[in-house]
This record gives C-alpha cells, structure tokens and sequence, in this order.
C-alpha cells in the first residue's frame, strides 16, 4: 500500500473527524463514505484543509439493482435461452423501489498541489425524494455536474442555482439512468407528415435481453 | 431617443462554426454578450445506459464514438479502468503501442482543431494543410485496426493485434496518373513503422508551415490575444484540465503526474502558457503537436527493438488465438465464454483516466462482480470546459464567441455522451 494514501487518510480522518462513516483504500484509490447531511461541510474542508482544488467528477449512483442477474448461475440451468428473453417490466416491479439508501451521489476531487485524488460518497437516506446539500458555491465546476446527476437520477440538490435538466430532451419525462427505467425508454419520436410536426408516441420496440447479466465468482486476475 | 433593449440571440444547433451541435441563447447588449446559456444533450445517446446492458468488452466501440476526433485515447480511459478491477499486466510492448496511438490521437485531434478553428475565424488555409496529415495518420489506423476512425483497437489486456508489417496502397486509378501514384505511395512501402517514421521526419515542417501561417499573423493575433482570459485559480475552480488548464500557466499533464502505461519512461516535455488566453491555449496546442511527435519517434524506436506479445496470455479476459482454437479443446471453450457471456469483474470500484488531448478523461466504473458494468461514469473534458462559457464569454463582443467555443475544443460526442 502507498505511503502517500496512507498519509491521506490520516489527514482526512484528523480533518472530517466523525463525518467519515468508513473509508476504504482499494485498487490504490482512497474512498471516503460521508453523512448525506454533512455533504456541504465536508466538502469546504476537503477544499480548505485538504488542498483539493478540483472537482474533477460529480455523479449519482443507483443502487437499487446492486447484484441482480437475470438468472441463476451457480447451478446449471436446465432450461435453454429462452429464459434469457422475457418481459423486462416484470424484472423492473420486482426491485425493490423504496429502499433506503438507494441513491449515492460519488465525487472526485483531485489536488493538484499535491498531486493526488480522493472518492467521495454519500447515501442518501430519502428514496422518495433524495436531496443533498449543492457544492456549487466550493467547485464552480459542480454546475453542470450537479444538473447532469439531477437529470438522470432525480437527486435535488439543496441551493443550486440553476437545477435544470441537462442532456435530456425539453419535455423529458423521469429519470434514464434510474435502474427502474428502462432501456428503451417510454416514448419514441417521429416527424408525422400529416401533422406537419414532429410527434411522440408510446416505445414499439421490445424490451430484450441479448446477453444475461450474471456473477461469477472465480478469479479472473493472474491465472486463470 | 428610442429604448434600447438586451436582445436574446439563438445560435445554433446547426451552426458551422458551433462544432456539433450546440445551441447558445445569448443575452446581448447591442454587440455585447451579458448571458449565454448553452443548451446541451442534442446528441445525448446514453451511452452510460447502454454500457449498463452489455458485456464490457462491447462498450469499447461505444467510446470510440464520444470523442469522435481522438477515438483510441477515449478507448484507453476505457480498458485501464477495467484492467484495474480485473488485476491484470498488460505486455510492455502494448503498452508502448498503446502510447504511440495515444500520441497519434493527440495530433489527430489537435490537428482537426486547429484547422477547424483558425477556419472559424477567418483563415481557411490552415484547415486544408490539416487534413492532408491527417488522412496519412487515419491511414495508421488504418491499418492496425481496419477502421479509419471507430477503431475499437484497445482491448483490456492490451490491443487487438500487433502492428502490420506492410501499409495499404492507393491503386492505380483513371483519376491517378503514373508520377502521382509513385509519390503517394512512396513511403507505403515498407511496414507501419516505416510509413510512421517517414511522417515523424517531415511533420515538423508542417508544423512549421502552420506556425507561418498563423503564430505571427496579425489578424490571428487581433482575434486570440486577451480574448477569453482565464486566470489559474479559476481554471481550477471551473475544472480545466488539459491544455485549457495549461493554457492558464499551471503545468499539470497526467503524462507526467500520475504516469500510465510507459509515459515515465519517454522523454518529452509539458508546454504552459502564461497569459490564459485562446492564444496561450493556441501556442501550447501547437507545442505538445511537436512533443507528440518526439514520442512517438521513441515509441517507433523501441518497437523496432522489442518484439513480442501485445495481449496478455489470460484467456479468461483474452481470445486465443485462432490456431489454439483448432486443437485446444480449452482454448474453444475460452472463445465460446469469452464471447457469449463475456467475463466477470470482481466487485468494486475505480477510476481511471488519461491525459486525453482535450483534458482529463476518466472512467469511474462500479462493478458489482458481473459481466456487465453496474454503473459507467464518463467524466468527459468538454463538459467542464463548456460549462464555463458564459463566465469565459462575458462582457466579449458576439464575434469573439465563435473564438471562445473554438479555443475550448468542443465536441459533443463526449460533452452529450
């Protein structure tokens, strides 16, 4: 293990003190897990304290599907493909949409003074209507981010100045990189001639699985 | 006397000089801009959701297509985050393969942007120039991967295959007289290497060309100088990265920072601005075209000295090769798994980036131990650097706009995603 991720981590936990809820080194990356409702604070004293001048990244995460496959895999099936193909919207009722700490909103900061970086994460306890605290007014850069993670998973974020959506359609209904959403999305559009206007209809396209999620657990690394 | 009024102005989406399709809405007082607000996601393809439903190896061609003008370093982000969840080496010589692909992506791209540019505020030579280097360097693509531009050549565990040992020919054509063909094929005839190293001798005429072309020039001057200023506190505070933070005077290359692959084993330096302006960016640009090339001219060097493999022999991640599959009944069965069902990444998290030639690129992938990505974060360089444009754009006259959006390096492959 590093020395320098060493070091960062016993300047974090002096700095944020009981803000850390665990912190994790892995794959030569620190990662940091906050209390939602001390996002704000904690990022000031990432800036002030720490020397993290840059948001380099600001994204939400879903995990709602966390380690769902679409079929068994430990055993070996007795049936072929076609259970590879089915209804999507049945896979979609069946998670469980009202899970605590469903949404996670992920940063990453790079200090350039001292050349290193640092992943930030907090859960966000609310599923219904997950809210957290802008960084906006500590990296100028959290702008778009903050209106991006808005837009494709509906988290709020407390003070922003200009929460619009961002890389959706005018108009755009729900939230695509939710994991209840599906691929295809709701609406299809197309210009009707007879109309003389472009217009939106429900989605023709079926829903499909082309190649099964599944977890294997053998070691991939080194040999194989 | 009459009223005068702030006048909203519609610029875009399809605008030549908005580079893809942008649409601004700008505020302006007479020629004046007070507010411009940049609407985005016109070519938004979700690209993170569709990661989401397919094997990981079926996303490479997809980060081909974000930044369509410098496609294998997109691919770069893409394989080095997953090779650091999966744990495996890559064979020196991809790496090295993989640098000097990097390097040519980086002139590629600088090279579309400074013809794209310098033609959007008025001098249309430079643009012409650029694309005759450029059809020699997509030619390299050529012929490694087949592909001119979507070339899916990086694959996790290195690239997809060695470099050839013979270029294609123009053929002979009623278009084509004798003496023309011979000269276009001149340095065809030997292997890719041959063919790089010819370019790398004359490239830095070219460059010099360009340079005559522009660095002096007075209306080039008039229209860069000051326009666009950013000060080095808020290129960090904005997340600059790249040659727009460079550009602002603070030296900062993950090529030499946080070093991937064999960057700290080459020997090339970081051009920095001084002044923060769309000048400084077009010098420093201009610059790292030339250490490109330096690179690349030891990366040729030492592929000429080292053969070996370019793909790790770890047939979980890796296809074997075609002869095994005849003979191997293991091998087959590493071919069917890899290529039906892929292979599984253990559970966690990580971040990879590169030193893309618009700014950092970074791939923070989730991975919950299956064959597809659980969640896939493209932290593209443009992104950033758009956001700041009204703040860039302030109190500049509407012209100087067209400069601003040029000097940023826009393209909305990777900004829409």
């Amino acid at each position: 293990m590093k020395q320098s991720l060493l070091d960062l981590q016993t300047q974090s936990r002096e700095a944020l003190g009981d803000a850390i809820e665990k912190d994790v080194i892995a794959l030569d990356e620190y990662t940091i897990e906050v209390d939602a409702t001390r996002w704000h604070e904690v990022a000031l004293a990432l800036r002030d304290t720490l020397g993290f001048e840059q948001l380099i990244d600001l994204c939400g995460v879903d995990y709602v599907a966390w380690k769902r496959t679409n079929w068994e895999t430990l055993e070996a099936p007795n049936e072929g493909f076609s259970r590879g193909v089915f209804d999507f919207e049945e896979v979609v009722s069946e998670l469980p949409l009202d899970m605590p700490r469903r949404f996670a909103v992920v940063m990453h900061l790079l200090s350039v003074q001292h050349n290193r970086r640092i992943r930030v994460r907090a859960f966000i306890e609310d599923t219904q209507q997950p809210e957290i605290d802008s960084v906006v007014d500590v990296w100028s850069a959290a702008n778009w981010f903050e209106r991006e993670a808005f837009d494709l998973f509906g988290i709020i974020f407390r003070g922003h100045p200009d929460l619009r959506r961002i890389l959706t359609d005018y108009g755009f209904i729900g939230h695509p990189l939710r994991k209840d959403f599906p691929l295809t999305g709701h609406v299809e559009m197309r210009y009707d001639p007879e109309k003389a206007r472009c217009v939106y209809e429900p989605v023709s396209i079926e829903n499909r699985v082309n190649v099964p999620r599944v977890i294997r657990h053998e070691p991939v690394g080194e040999e194989g | 006397m009459a009223e005068i009024k702030n006048y909203t102005l519609n610029f875009g989406p399809q605008h030549p000089s908005a580079h893809g399709v942008l649409r601004l809405i700008l505020e302006l007082d007479g020629e004046t801009v007070v507010r411009s607000d940049p609407h985005i996601g016109l070519l938004h393809r979700g690209t993170e959701k569709l990661a989401e439903y397919k094997p990981f190896n079926q996303s490479i061609g997809y980060m081909d297509r974000l930044d369509y003008v410098s496609m294998m370093c997109n691919e770069h982000g893409y394989v080095l985050a997953i090779e650091k969840l999966l744990g495996i080496e890559v064979p020196e010589r991809a790496q090295y393969i993989r640098v000097m692909f990097d390097e040519i992506t980086r002139i590629l791209n600088h090279l579309l942007w400074v013809g794209a540019h310098a033609l959007d505020i008025g001098a249309m030579t430079v643009f012409l120039y650029a694309f005759r280097e450029r059809e020699d360097l997509m030619d390299c693509y050529e012929a490694v991967s087949g592909a001119r531009l979507h070339a899916t050549y990086y694959r996790p565990g290195g690239v997809y295959r060695d470099l050839p040992d013979s270029m294609p020919k123009y053929k002979p054509s009623k278009w084509r007289s004798e003496k023309e063909l011979k000269r276009l094929n001149e340095t065809r005839e030997g292997s890719l290497l041959d063919f790089l190293e010819a370019f790398t001798e004359r490239f830095p005429g070219y460059l010099d060309e360009y340079e005559t072309l522009l660095t002096d020039n007075r209306i080039w001057k008039q229209r860069t100088v000051d326009i666009g200023v950013v000060s080095p506190e808020r290129a960090l505070q904005l997340g600059f990265t790249g040659p727009m933070l460079r550009g602002s005077g603070i030296a900062w290359d993950l090529r030499k920072k946080q070093p991937y692959e064999v960057y700290d084993k080459l020997d090339f330096d970081i051009p920095v601005g001084k002044n923060g302006d769309s000048y400084d960016r077009y010098l420093v640009r201009m610059a790292e075209m030339r250490e490109s090339n330096k690179i690349i001219k030891q990366c040729i060097k030492w592929l000429r000295e080292n053969p070996g493999p370019v793909m790790a022999e770890n047939h979980k991640v890796t296809p074997p090769s075609r002869e095994a599959m005849k003979t191997n009944m293991e091998a087959l069965i590493h071919h069917f798994k890899l290529f039906t069902e892929g292979y599984s990444v253990p559970e966690g998290e990580a971040y990879a980036a590169v030193e893309h030639p618009k700014g950092e690129f970074g791939i923070y992938l989730v991975s919950d131990g299956a064959n597809k990505p659980y969640r896939l974060k493209i932290r593209a360089p443009g992104f950033a650097h758009l956001a700041s444009l009204d703040e860039m754009c302030k109190g500049h006259m509407i012209a100087d706009v067209v400069t601003i959006i040029g000097t940023q390096d826009i393209v909305f492959g990777e900004i829409d995603r």
